[in-house]
């Protein structure tokens, strides 16, 4: 898991330069790539259009408070136990302020 | 086939002076000439994702997505529409919304994708060079693997494999059965398109039956030993379907050797089995383009750097979704364009001569075993050693033994899911 989360960090700051020069309206690779993932459930840019919950329009607080406490166990859920168990807190907390700004 | 009679079209912003700059006025041209920085082919879960997402990092890039029809049937969800559930329409959806974020659509084939010389040929007439080409085939049928069937017998045995009117005729097929027939199913080999597919087919048609035609039996031939979510799939059939289901495994004669499509007979090593109504899903392989181009491998799929999705065999070209090899990831429409996602991402920098960002997957396949009873597995995945991994920890299947309430909650996510993609993907 060391050896992982040192590569996946060393990705991210390679990334995060790369950032500077990307045109204004162009989301990269990273924080952005890992909201991404999110899309597929809750619609793009997090606003959902069935069942599932939307999760545009919250703040960053409230985001990442929900996540780490479904990563935990303290709030119960179907699935989203099963994925955010998948990143780390740091990757919860990037993701938690892209989706906030949306 | 002088390409200066035709109509040229401008995929470009920037890119296409040397063309000349005549551009599309509204009719589809005749034979599409042109030049973008990325063509993408296939305009299924990963091609349309890849090219919205491209858009979506940069609007700046230039995308030519390039689709047979002008209206795509999702294979998710289409096992309502064979279960009596949904419509087509429900599981069909377009390129407007594509084409409004500017992502030029041409409704062709490619018959063949040149890595050298950076084209893809068009059926009716025609190439389009690009920098970078992302590819996303889907499968095609191993009809070698079976004896008495091809693509010819399909419309008397359906695989029901590719949403469309395949999903139709099983479905006029199941309608048109009198109660206290035999629906026969056999399901493929590893690896296959949409592994948990086959099980929540058994359990909507069930569903169906339950309904409509109680008397009806459902005898499986699985040429595997186990199935994705057997656990979850078993309980629920033994709850909601109990004496409907005959599901036999590799160790119980369920390894069909040829068929007789006339006949409506599947011939297994011991034995024969006639149905009324029989699915026969073959065995798969990646889609034909990514075998006539040279993208595939022995295997049959296409191996790919799974950092980037770039092809191993033709550097330029980018292969995602179910035709390319991203074990342990599942061949899924949620895989790919989870896919499509990572690849577009490293498309848009590698573009601009930037390294690729390190990817991070999740997949999700919920399965519907009725109406008001969902069941899941998923996965996030990782990237370390130059690979593709499961991250420790995480995913997995829904809980067996769960209440109605959980049950039922997962249904609705399973609706909420397929709204969800579908408006990522083609909203």
């Amino acid at each position: 898991m060391i050896t992982q989360n040192k590569i996946l960090l060393a990705g991210m700051v390679i990334v995060g330069i790369a950032y500077v020069y990307q045109p204004a309206n162009a989301e990269t690779a990273s924080a952005a790539v890992l909201a991404n993932t999110c899309y597929s459930c809750h619609g793009t840019n997090g606003k959902s259009v069935g069942d599932m919950p939307t999760i545009a329009g919250k703040t960053k607080n409230f985001i990442v408070d929900k996540l780490k406490a479904f990563k935990s166990g303290a709030k119960s859920s179907t699935v989203m136990m099963r994925i955010t168990k998948g990143f780390s807190d740091s990757e919860l907390d990037a993701i938690s302020g892209i989706i906030a700004n949306k | 086939m002088a390409k200066i009679s035709r109509r040229h079209f401008t995929a470009g912003l920037g890119v296409s002076a040397a063309l000349g700059s005549l551009t599309l006025n509204g009719k589809a041209p005749f034979a599409a000439t042109g030049k973008a920085q990325v063509v993408v082919v296939g305009g299924g879960f990963g091609g349309a994702t890849a090219a919205k997402y491209l858009k979506r990092f940069n609007p700046k890039i230039s995308v030519v997505l390039v689709e047979p029809s002008s209206q795509y049937a999702t294979c998710p969800f289409s096992n309502t529409v064979i279960g009596g559930i949904n419509k087509m329409d429900y599981i069909t959806h377009n390129y407007d919304a594509l084409k409004k974020m500017g992502v030029t659509v041409v409704h062709d084939l490619v018959t063949h994708i040149d890595g050298a010389k950076k084209s893809v040929k068009l059926a009716k007439g025609g190439d389009i060079s690009f920098e970078r080409c992302i590819v996303s085939p889907g499968i095609d049928f191993r009809w070698d693997k079976i004896s008495g069937l091809d693509a010819s017998t399909a419309n008397i045995i359906p695989h029901a494999w590719k949403a469309g009117p395949q999903t139709i005729l099983l479905r006029n097929q199941l309608a048109a059965m009198p109660d206290g027939g035999t629906f026969l199913m056999s399901p493929p080999l590893n690896p296959f398109r949409c592994p948990p597919g086959p099980g929540e087919r058994v359990s909507l048609v069930a569903n169906y039956f339950k309904k409509h035609k109680p008397k009806s039996k459902i005898l499986v031939l699985d040429p595997k030993p186990k199935f994705s979510k057997q656990g979850l799939f078993k309980e629920g059939w033994a709850k909601l379907y109990p004496g409907m289901i005959e599901y036999h495994h590799t160790s119980d004669d369920g390894i069909v050797v040829r068929a007789d499509a006339k006949a409506k007979k599947l011939f297994t090593e011991f034995g024969e089995y006639k149905g009324d109504v029989i699915n026969f899903i073959p065995a798969q392989k990646a889609g034909k383009i990514a075998q006539t181009s040279g993208l595939t491998n022995k295997s049959g799929w296409c191996p790919v750097n799974q950092l980037t999705f770039e092809s191993k065999l033709m550097p330029g070209v980018h292969v995602i979704g179910d035709a390319s090899v991203a074990s342990p990831m599942p061949k899924s429409g949620f895989s790919a364009s989870a896919q499509a996602k990572v690849c577009a991402a490293a498309v848009s920098n590698l573009l601009q001569g930037q390294s690729p960002g390190t990817p991070k997957f999740v997949n999700t396949c919920y399965s519907l075993v009725a109406e008001n009873y969902g069941i899941s597995v998923a996965m996030v995945y990782g990237f370390a050693n130059g690979k593709i991994i499961k991250m420790k920890g995480s995913g997995g299947l829904s809980p067996s033994g769960a209440n109605a309430e959980y049950r039922s909650k997962e249904a609705d996510y399973s609706r909420g899911w397929y709204a969800s993609i579908s408006q990522d993907i083609w909203g």
